[in-house]
């Protein structure tokens, strides 16, 4: 059953100095929040794992929380380059940070098997492509072709995602921790129940919650920790609560592009805060 | 020559819109993409179905998103799939008539490098974002279309890595890889219009904008370039296409 405590409670409790860490949502309900906390305490050498390390994992790299990064797109979306994630990949600062890199349909598929307890994911995808020959963090190839034996096609095959703990931000939790989410729900769903630990931030918590039409509804019981945190996913948005901030994405290119105005960013709107 | 009264984005904006019909399912990425079925929308497609990669299946933003998961196209969506269903049930069986996708670095057989600039991957001279969606929506719609500025360092014989295969080396690449898509059918960028040769495969200058001539095409392309016997002059953008490409740019976020 799902434990209600604060945000600086469900990441002490929850991850640890290199562990997988995915945080997940899809432009909209990003836990740019629960990413603030984990820079406040510190952690590293963390394996990053997300579709689109997007500015919260702009963030994480260049406070020097990771040295892996497991992705498929890393951009700042609309607004252009994430400066951070290019520094450490093309100059190594401020650590090197290897990398395993996927398409969007291969993650996603990647997360589904992990959710589904499977080792690993079919797909048409991948052929062709530069991505195909790419080892993953364990020195293997990362995507690799099967047979299918019903119609001889070959297919891409993709590992299962395993992260030590999923973490996203959703709309609305009970007292009992059953978490609802609904507008685009990404891939949240998949690595909460593909991961072994998980925590939820959330808007509020409610005494009982209110069907939504398109809503997901993560059953107490499969989520580790909750913790309440309005406005938690700023810059990004909440859908119903929020407007994504688009100025802030605009804004993170020049702050993202120059170290020491990332550092003073770093300390005064993370660190201080 | 006199000020024509528009921009070559302009110009290619509308040209690109024009290249999506009415009615079509078109799966849409952000940036000139989504500007140019935006407008299509909003001029001679009102009907045409825009699917964003976020999940949002009929997205009818009154503004332009910034990105592909602005609240606005879960709000005007006929419905919102999660991100495992968009890729699986909705791109991969080829359920979708047009990919629209940009490009950093673009070759002679239309594939697409949006990952690395650099012979080398690791410790590459310019990391860009990488595939995202763009891989499998060359691979699976049932075309692509692709709108990119041109210059001679986008535009080369090879990319320095295929994150979207288009025809790969040559003719009976896609077969061979099990493509199921038609692959890209025009490349519409800041000069003209691009087609893959039927036979070849290979990029060939077919459409000109007005005033912009086949030197200055071949200036900005970085290989021997191809051209139709008699290329065509593109229409210029109509000034109700303009006025609605203008009123989509001004629109501020709201309801």
């Amino acid at each position: 059953m799902a434990e209600i405590v604060s945000l600086a409670d469900a990441v002490a409790a929850a991850i640890h100095d290199g562990d997988a860490v995915a945080m997940e949502g899809f432009t909209h309900l990003i836990p740019f929040a629960a990413g603030h906390e984990v820079i406040r305490q510190g952690r590293h050498d963390l394996t990053l794992i997300r579709m689109t390390p997007d500015v919260i994992y702009d963030q994480l790299i260049g406070a020097g929380c990771a040295s892996k990064l497991v992705f498929s797109w890393g951009g700042n979306p609309g607004a252009g380059s994430l400066h951070r994630f290019r520094d450490a990949i093309e100059n190594g600062w401020p650590a090197p940070l290897e990398t395993e890199e996927h398409s969007h349909a291969g993650m996603v598929n990647r997360y589904v098997a992990g959710a589904s307890g499977i080792p690993f994911a079919v797909l048409r995808g991948y052929a062709g492509t530069g991505l195909e020959g790419l080892p993953g963090l364990n020195g293997q190839p990362a995507v690799r072709r099967v047979t299918c034996p019903f119609t001889g096609e070959s297919l891409a095959a993709v590992a299962a995602l395993r992260p030590d703990v999923a973490v996203i931000h959703a709309q609305r939790a009970d007292r009992t921790g059953n978490v609802q989410l609904w507008g685009i729900t990404g891939v949240q769903k998949e690595a909460v129940l593909a991961a072994r630990r998980s925590i939820v931030t959330v808007e509020e918590i409610v005494a009982e919650l209110i069907p939504q039409p398109g809503a997901i509804v993560l059953p107490g019981w499969t989520v580790g920790y909750v913790a309440p945190v309005p406005g938690g996913a700023h810059p990004s948005y909440a859908l119903g609560y929020s407007s994504r901030d688009n100025d802030y994405y605009v804004a993170w290119t020049a702050i993202s592009r120059d170290r020491e105005r990332f550092r003073q960013w770093l300390a005064t709107e993370v660190l201080a805060a | 020559m006199s000020t024509p009264g528009y921009t070559l984005d302009e110009m290619m904006t509308s040209c690109a819109a024009r290249a999506l019909r009415d009615g079509m399912t078109c799966f849409v990425g952000i940036g000139l993409p989504s500007v140019a079925a935006n407008l299509a929308r909003a001029t001679h497609a009102p009907g045409l179905v825009l699917i964003y990669e976020s999940g949002t299946i009929g997205a009818k933003p009154g503004w332009l998103p910034l990105s592909i998961g602005d609240g606005v196209l879960a709000e005007t969506a006929d419905t919102v799939v999660s991100v495992p269903e968009i890729f699986n049930y909705w791109l991969q069986p080829g359920r979708i008539d047009a990919g629209f996708l940009g490009a950093g670095q673009i070759d002679r057989f239309a594939n697409i490098n949006t990952t690395v600039i650099g012979a080398q991957y690791t410790g590459p001279k310019v990391r860009l974002p990488g595939a995202g969606g763009a891989s499998e929506i060359a691979a699976c719609c049932r075309e692509v279309i692709v709108v990119a500025r041109q210059s001679p360092r986008s535009f080369v014989d090879r990319v320095d890595f295929v994150t979207s295969v288009g025809y790969g080396s040559g003719p009976g690449d896609r077969e061979r890889l099990g493509l199921t898509g038609a692959g890209p059918r025009r490349v519409i960028t800041d000069l003209g219009v691009l087609e893959p040769d039927p036979v070849t495969c290979e990029l060939t200058l077919t459409g000109l904008y007005p005033g912009v001539s086949i030197d200055q095409v071949r200036a900005q392309t970085g290989w021997e370039l191809a051209v139709a016997p008699s290329p065509a002059v593109l229409p210029a953008p109509a000034p109700a296409e303009l006025a609605a490409l203008r009123a989509l740019h001004a629109a501020a976020p709201g309801l």
